[in-house]
């Protein structure tokens, strides 16, 4: 146990089921998870196709409401109200897509800037942006980027709230290896600089070198949680 | 600094700019057409009001035979009036200098002061008259326009047979004389008759009244009851000869002016709310499909940490902003409009200054009113922005479903070329849109129909009125009545071909508690120049027994064929009688009560007395006839049928004219919107579609076939939707207009219907082609490239 697992949590799920109807069959995508996701660490989720990553992350992340189950952030029970959720993704989440998710009438600063506007205490953009390699890009448009280029800029947007967790949705999916690459070491830079808890979910069983825990999760269950005991930067890893 | 979020929203807007700009002009459109009628309607209301108030419009008139002046006193002393003014009023032939038809007046006697208490005119012109001028008169200001009539020149009157030589000192407005029409005319005919004001001193010694009055206006305390005093002046008048006393409401001018004010109102909600209702559906079109590719931009907001609320306002205030637009634009437009309208209404209702002022209420109600429509048209698009989970919106929306059409199921499938059955799967996957679309460019078929309806109903009502039920070359009227020898007279009038005497008295209907105040007009039943005519039924002969009233005359006075009627006669020995309806017929024009002359004749306790003749004449002697006639001692006015249709036709032509250019206006305006619109939205759902089947290698023609074709389709379903929407329209303003001054009849030419669908089908070609070179330019590889 690291040091800083010894300390309370900074996420504490617990329970969390989730299930959709589809008609007349009621598909169980979540069933029943404990989580707890610390200060400063990068955790990888690995998980076969259709087990039930993308629903437990979109729920830590106050995405989706669990059909049962409870959420403490920092020592306090998250309500699933709108007002509430709102605040929490606003405030305290920072999120990373598959397919980068930027909005395509906007250039690179003001996708960053949709951010920093409304949050409290932001990264100014510019800075943002210099932190994921793009400072002179800021005035492109996403049409106008490749698909790393676009990600690192998603990142920014991500990471200009300052906040506490950062969520990734595979978020190398849509991109080859080298530009992949640079994606996660800026990741991999922004969880050892700001200290951002980090959660990744990937198919990527490498990725996982460079993470603090492995979480793999199966029929929409923890299956196993894994503690790396030497975690290596993004540039070591070998695909 | 404006905000990223608002950053997106110009740049989205900037990216549907045609469909916005579409959207906008139809606002635009529906707000001008709004706040243009409402505030034509209000400044009409009020000038008249404040003509009236300042002017001294007096509440309750009354025209007798004779009556010493000493019966005003005890007018005035009825409980309930405030004051009284009397006055010598008496009808006379002019002559007009270089001018040779035959003109009527209507002479007004002043106090000698040169200012009437009530009815007070306003100068244009001039001066009013001075005691000790002579014989000076007024003249009123369509008369004066219509002949250049100014202070200085001379006037000759043949009043009561006896020739008088006045000079013109002034131009005047009356608010008695807004609508400046002879009696029983229903439009302004300006070269023909006029009201001229002289002193009282002189009219009464032309007219035998020294001493006397024979019109009456009286001012009510506010708390008066109208009917009371009107009937205790009756009772006063009964044995002077009184002609029933009656309100505003049925002073002619006022009557006018008022229908045409109510009638103002009911429009203004008409044609607005169609283009209210096709702003609606081209907004829910365009946001449904803006929230439908925006749909993970819209959960990406969320997800950043955008609230519902927020995310729901942005799209908000997109819509705003084109509200917005094109509520700044018909705020200008309904300015211009109720400018010009006001204008036009200056031609032939004459104030002495109108009141223009676009009101906040006007306004506001235009906003609500617009407000509540795009509710209506993005309540769904914004509600499905508010709803929208983040987590749900990450996952691409479900491939659009599919199937076989009605008509393949039909059996179609063996005849439709792959091309045509594209289409139709496209039409039965939004069979609710296309509807819609079609609907929208039908209401432009009708808005148009509707427009040139007017103009082949005018026609239609000229020619009716004036060719087959009026077709008498002259109407002369006698300052008295007389015995049938004077029908001889004017037969033995060399150029006269054919006379048809006729006995008009003036009457009060009564049925219950309902009254009108008409005339009564006796005509011979075998008659050929006035004709009562039935729109259903044709020539009506007049019944020997029993009277005929106009079927609007008889919804007024809530009676049916075989009721009886109390007829109060105002002449002669004033006798009051039960006349059982005989008949009702429909006429176009006024309302009107007839009854064969012997039977008025009986009813008058009276020999064969005419009041006057319809004449034909032969066309080679109308200028010497019209001398003769004139200058014949007992003919008190003649009326041609020529200068009246004239007359009709100029002034309705002129307003119909700007209706129709205004209506064919915003009527493409419509069929261009929501064909672009169409063909925009489609061309954007479809491009990676069309880009796909150019990259199999069909021709562009072939493609655009697919897109425009459906189009076409549209445009087809439109055209009859249309006319027949357009028919519906029509009988509803008909509707409206239904007044007891005239109706409209639900006439539409074939022409009509077929130049609303070609301006229709022209917008639509028009627009199909703009499209047309945007599929041609269609960038395969971006298109392809593209997510989506
Ligand atoms: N909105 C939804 N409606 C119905 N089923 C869903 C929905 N979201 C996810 N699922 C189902 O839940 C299961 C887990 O999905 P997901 O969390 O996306 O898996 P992963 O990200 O691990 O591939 C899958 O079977 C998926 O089909
Ligand atoms: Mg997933």
């Amino acid at each position: 146990m690291t040091a800083a697992q010894a300390a309370e949590p900074v996420l504490q799920a617990r329970g969390l089921t989730r299930s959709y109807r589809m008609g007349e069959v009621e598909v169980h995508a979540l069933r029943g998870v404990d989580l707890d996701l610390f200060d400063r660490e990068f955790v990888v989720i690995l998980g076969p196709s259709g087990s039930g990553k993308s629903t437990l992350l979109n729920i830590l992340g106050g995405l989706d409401v669990p059909t049962s189950g409870t959420l403490r952030y920092r020592g306090r029970d998250l309500h699933w109200s709108e007002g509430d959720l709102t605040g929490y993704r606003r405030e305290r989440i920072g999120f990373v897509f598959q397919f980068y998710n930027l909005i395509p009438s906007l250039t690179a600063r003001e996708n960053v800037l949709l951010v920093t506007e409304i949050a409290r205490n932001p990264l100014p953009a510019a800075q943002a942006l210099e932190m994921v390699g793009l400072a002179e890009r800021m005035d492109h448009f996403p049409s106008q980027m490749s698909g790393g280029e676009q990600q690192r800029v998603a990142i920014a947007r991500a990471i200009a709230k300052r906040p506490d967790l950062l969520l990734c949705d595979e978020p190398t999916g849509a991109l080859d290896v080298t530009t992949g690459r640079v994606v996660l070491e800026v990741l991999d830079r922004v969880n050892r600089e700001l200290g951002t808890t980090t959660a990744v979910i990937t198919h990527n069983m490498a990725i996982a070198q460079m993470s603090d825990r492995v979480v793999t999760i199966g029929g929409g269950r923890i299956s196993h949680i894994e503690t790396i005991a030497r975690r290596i930067s993004a540039q070591e890893l070998s695909w | 600094m404006v905000s990223a979020l608002d950053r997106k929203l110009l740049r989205d807007l900037w990216r549907t700019k045609g469909q916005a700009l579409a959207i906008v002009l139809l606002v635009a459109c529906a707000v001008t057409t709004f706040v243009g009628s409402m505030g034509t309607w209000r400044s009409l209301l009020r000038s008249q009001s404040s003509y009236y108030d300042r002017y001294r419009f007096a509440h309750a008139f009354a025209q007798l035979r004779r009556a010493p002046e000493s019966l005003a006193l005890e007018v005035a002393a009825l409980p309930g009036v405030a004051s009284v003014e009397t006055r010598v009023v008496a009808d006379a032939t002019l002559e007009v200098e270089g001018f040779n038809e035959p003109v009527t007046a209507r002479f007004v006697s002043i106090p000698p002061s040169g200012e009437a208490k009530l009815n007070r005119f306003h100068i244009r012109v001039g001066r009013t008259i001075v005691p000790e001028g002579g014989a000076e008169v007024v003249v009123s200001e369509g008369f004066a326009n219509a002949h250049r009539l100014l202070p200085g020149d001379a006037l000759t009157a043949v009043i009561q047979g006896k020739r008088q030589s006045f000079r013109v000192v002034g131009v005047a407005l009356a608010p008695e004389y807004v609508y400046e029409i002879r009696p029983g005319d229903l439009m302004p005919d300006e070269k023909h008759f006029g009201v001229v004001w002289t002193s009282r001193e002189k009219l009464a010694a032309a007219t035998d009244m020294k001493g006397a009055f024979n019109d009456i206006a009286l001012m009510l305390n506010p708390d008066a009851s109208e009917p009371e005093v009107l009937a205790r002046v009756d009772r006063l008048f009964n044995r002077y000869g009184g002609m029933g006393a009656y309100g505003r409401k049925d002073q002619v001018s006022d009557r006018f002016l008022s229908d045409e004010i109510k009638q103002l109102k009911s429009n203004a909600v008409i044609v607005p709310s169609i283009f209210l209702g096709v702003a609606a559906f081209l907004l829910h079109v365009v946001m449904g499909r803006l929230v439908a590719t925006q749909r993970e931009q819209i959960a990406t907001l969320k997800a950043l940490g955008y609230s519902n609320f927020t995310t729901g306002m942005h799209f908000g205030r997109m819509i705003l902003v084109i509200l917005a637009c094109g509520m700044g634009l018909g705020v200008a437009g309904g300015r211009w409009m109720c400018d010009a309208m006001t204008r036009m209404y200056a031609t032939f209702y004459r104030f002495p200054s109108f009141v223009i002022e676009l009101q906040w209420v006007e306004i506001a109600a235009a906003a609500a009113l617009t407000l509540a429509a795009a509710s209506l048209g993005v309540g769904g698009a914004l509600r499905r922005v508010v709803s929208l989970p983040p987590a749900e919106a990450m996952r691409p929306e479900p491939p659009a479903t599919y199937h076989p059409t009605l008509i393949e199921r039909l059996g179609l499938r063996h005849v439709a070329s792959q091309s045509v059955r594209m289409i139709l799967r496209n039409i039965g996957r939004r069979p609710v849109r296309f509807a819609l679309s079609s609907l929208g460019i039908g209401f432009a078929v009708a808005i148009l129909v509707v427009g040139w309806f007017f103009n082949d109903a005018m026609d239609y009502l000229i020619d009716y009125q004036f060719r087959y039920v009026q077709r008498d070359d002259a109407t002369v009227t006698f300052t008295q009545p007389l015995s049938h020898d004077a029908v001889l007279a004017l037969q033995s009038m060399p150029g006269i071909l054919r006379v048809e005497p006729f006995r008009a008295v003036p009457v009060r209907l009564r049925a219950g508690h309902k009254t009108f105040r008409t005339a009564l007009l006796g005509l011979s039943p075998g008659g050929e120049l006035r004709r009562v005519i039935d729109r259903r039924t044709g020539p009506m002969t007049l019944p020997q027994e029993g009277m005929v009233l106009t079927s609007k005359l008889a919804d007024i006075l809530g009676v049916r064929s075989g009721d009886l009627l109390t007829v109060e006669v105002m002449e002669g020995k004033r006798p009051t009688r039960q006349v059982v309806l005989s008949a009702t017929v429909e006429e176009l024009l006024g309302v009107s009560a007839y009854m064969s002359q012997s039977e008025l004749n009986r009813l008058m306790l009276e020999g064969e007395t005419v009041s006057g003749a319809f004449v034909a004449m032969d066309r080679a002697a109308h200028g010497s006839l019209y001398q003769k006639l004139m200058r014949t001692p007992k003919v008190a006015g003649v009326t041609l049928r020529e200068a009246a249709l004239f007359s009709f036709e100029n002034t309705s032509a002129e307003y119909l004219l700007f209706f129709a250019s205004i209506l064919v206006t915003f009527a493409t305006i419509i069929a261009a919107g929501v064909v672009y619109n169409a063909a925009r939205v489609s061309l954007a759902e479809r491009e990676r579609e069309l880009a796909t089947l150019r990259v199999i290698g069909m021709t562009r023609g072939e493609v655009s076939f697919i897109l425009l074709g459906e189009l076409a389709l549209q445009v087809l379903v439109a055209l009859p939707v249309g006319s027949v929407l357009g028919y519906l329209l029509a009988m509803l303003t008909a509707s409206g207009v239904d007044s007891d001054l005239y109706r409209i009849p639900v006439i539409i030419n074939a022409s009509t219907y077929a130049s609303s669908m070609g301006v229709v089908v022209a917008a639509a070609v028009v627009v199909g082609l703009t499209v047309r070179r945007r599929i041609d330019r269609l960038d395969l590889v971006s298109v392809l490239k593209t997510k989506e």
